[in-house]
């Protein structure tokens, strides 16, 4: 199964690609992603699908709150679990 | 303070004129929102007092005072006309809700420009088409936004400035890229100010329709006055008030309340430039003793939420009046506000066009939860028969939402589209494109729009864009954009996509079409859900029905479907 870091690593990559304009911002496993303004909550809606198309999981509705996916460190232990359940 | 009792009082007594004297203002002489914001308020003893007060993601809050806001604003003019920026070029205004912007809004309109604020998260599409519609000759930005603007700069031969605020030095700038950091300036103390008039052009925000490109909503500084005597009787602002307004400038909110409205009556405001947690907004009120708050149902939704007891971890007995805008205020979110916060949220409703607050649920009123209030005193409000135009005067009949011409805020027009604008009156009456009801009170309630426009979290988006840019992808053959409930954002965007031959559907294209659109146009215009079909449904001529598919998304009757290709 894929561990922690790996899908750490995963996320950030895709983050850092998609969402962040600015090259040089820094971007962390730990940085607040929703509330500090770097995924909005319409943009979440495509960081799931990624999840979800790139594990080939289901994160439902009620697990995808700006909480669960506000740094790369909380969304890898969510998918972490998710691949565990599966 | 308007009551229910000095309601009708006030709607009689009522004159614009009485408010232009209130501001100085002398009908014909020269009237700059600029000007008004600061340089008028530091004359009146009060350039020591806190204009703003702005905290972003990291370190502590930065404050303005009025005296700093006349003294940046100055600054931002002598550099504009040091670059040649003439009076009436548009400037656009592309950054986050830094500072600066609000500083480079009040600087552009003191030398006579126009100020054209834009979303900073639109893609570079969306930016692109709104610069070139504008002939914008200059952009004011950040490094963060710079590769956007540059990916589409080549294709906007009139964009002879490109600004950039934050410059550190570091990566080297382009041909016509030039930096200007505010703080390293020394202030400028004497500018002369742009004598403008009142019917000076002075803002022009974009906003979308159903069909053909986003209009350009062109206003004046005459309307100062509306936002003047709003912020007083609506959202009841007053000397000692400490007010959040969180809507991002560039959306109108954010500019004629978020900008003009509280500065030109010399009150302080906050600002808070991150994204939305119900724990940060709660400290933000706490921290600043927040004492007016006007934001969105989709905030107030997800505070909601976020639950009572984050409420209760908070002292927020510092609120005195909460205002709402963007999308109807449900009756449920109004009487939570009630039960956790001790006051309602007053739903205040208007339109990017209008400029500002056209109908509202006043402070000293008696709000009916979920009606959007009654009209404001000047303005003359009524629906109008859908069909025929005629007003509707029997009680609880539904028609379109329509306004009398002559406000001081009212848009002059449509930029370079007079035909569009002109499509806006009828009979006499501006008309809104909103359809409610008028109950026996006089009190307003929304009922839907009469277009397939979507309100996504009280942005508006039309399908129109968001089809024109899936069609660009390699991989589409048509597609249909409508609006799906949410239970958050009230609607949000679905596209129905049918593949070219050699494309097969599947989450992985669903996430590609998805940030495809994101990049391009924005992610409130990014369609939250994507379902692949063979064929859309259309008309015998061919015109594809959205009516159908947006029934099928909220689960209502289609209506008449004799048309319908298929049968």
């Amino acid at each position: 199964m894929t561990d922690i870091p790996e899908i750490r690593d995963t996320v950030l990559q895709y983050v850092v690609q998609e969402y962040l304009e600015d090259d040089q911002a820094r971007v962390t496993y730990d940085t607040a992603l929703i509330s500090g303004g770097y995924v909005d909550s319409f943009s979440m809606v495509s960081l799931k699908r990624f999840l979800e198309h790139h594990y080939q999981i289901s994160i439902p509705n009620e697990l995808a709150s700006a909480e669960a996916f506000d740094s790369v460190t909380k969304i890898a232990a969510l998918v972490h679990e998710l691949l565990r359940q599966a | 303070m308007l009551t229910s009792a000095s309601y009708e009082q006030c709607c009689h007594s009522f004159r614009w004129s009485d408010v232009e004297r209130e501001l100085g203002y002398t009908p014909g002489g020269a009237l700059n929102i600029g000007w008004h914001c600061s340089d008028r308020i530091c004359a009146a003893g009060k350039g020591a007092k806190v204009a703003l007060v702005w905290e972003g993601l990291a370190g502590e809050p930065r404050r303005y005072t009025f005296d700093d806001l006349r003294l940046a604003s100055n600054t931002v003019g002598a550099f504009l006309r040091s670059l040649q920026v003439a009076a009436g070029d548009r400037v656009c205004l592309f950054m986050d809700r830094i500072p600066e912007l609000y500083l480079a809004f009040l600087g552009v309109l003191k030398i006579g420009a126009v100020v054209q604020p834009l979303f900073s998260a639109f893609g570079e599409e969306s930016l692109r088409v709104r610069l070139a519609d504008a002939a914008t000759t200059t952009i004011i930005t950040q490094r963060k936004h710079l590769p956007k603007v540059r990916r589409i700069a080549g294709a906007l031969p009139c964009l002879a400035r490109i600004i950039v605020v934050d410059h550190d030095g570091g990566a080297a700038l382009q041909p016509r890229e030039v930096a200007f950091t505010l703080d390293a300036c020394a202030p400028v103390r004497d500018f002369t100010v742009c004598p403008t008039t009142a019917e000076s052009a002075s803002v022009l925000h974009y906003t979308s329709g159903t069909t053909g490109q986003p209009k350009g909503v062109q206003h004046v500084h005459a309307s100062l006055l509306t936002h003047a005597i709003t912020a007083q009787w609506v959202l009841d602002l007053a000397e000692r008030d400490i007010y959040w307004c969180t809507a991002d400038p560039g959306w109108v909110t954010g500019t004629s309340y978020g900008i003009i409205g509280p500065w030109c009556r010399g009150i302080t405001q906050c600002v808070m430039d991150k994204g939305f947690s119900a724990t940060a907004w709660y400290t933000f009120v706490e921290k600043h003793k927040i004492s007016v708050w006007y934001s969105a149902p989709t905030a107030i939704r997800s505070l909601m939420q976020a639950g009572d007891a984050e409420v209760t971890r908070h002292d927020l007995s510092s609120l005195r009046h909460l205002a709402s805008v963007g999308e109807p205020l449900n009756a449920e979110a109004v009487m939570w506000s009630q039960r956790v916060f001790g006051k309602p949220f007053h739903d205040t409703y208007w339109q990017t066009e209008t400029g500002g607050i056209m109908i509202a649920n006043y402070p000293g009123m008696h709000v009916k939860p979920g009606s959007m209030g009654k009209p404001f005193p000047g303005i003359t409000a009524a629906v109008l028969d859908e069909r025929t135009g005629a007003v509707l005067g029997a009680p609880q009949a539904i028609g379109m939402i329509a306004f009398k011409p002559g406000w001081p805020a009212m848009m002059r027009g449509y930029w370079n589209n007079a035909r569009a604008y002109a499509e806006k009156f009828r009979n006499g009456w501006y008309v809104t494109g909103d359809r409610a009801r008028v109950d026996e009170d006089g009190y307003f309630w929304f009922v839907g729009r009469n277009d397939d426009v979507i309100n996504a979290g009280g942005h508006l988006v039309s399908p129109f864009e968001v089809e024109s840019v899936l069609l660009e992808h390699p991989a589409v053959a048509e597609s249909a954009v409508v609006s799906k409930p949410d239970a958050i954002n009230m609607e949000v965007v679905k596209a129905f996509v049918a593949l070219k031959a050699g494309h097969l559907p599947g989450s992985g294209l669903e996430l590609e079409l998805m940030n495809y659109v994101r990049k391009k146009l924005s992610s409130i215009a990014m369609p939250q859900e994507i379902t692949f079909v063979d064929a859309l449904p259309r008309t015998r001529s061919g015109k594809i029905m959205r009516r159908l598919l947006r029934a099928q998304e909220w689960g209502v009757e289609a209506g008449d479907t004799s048309t319908l290709e298929s049968d």
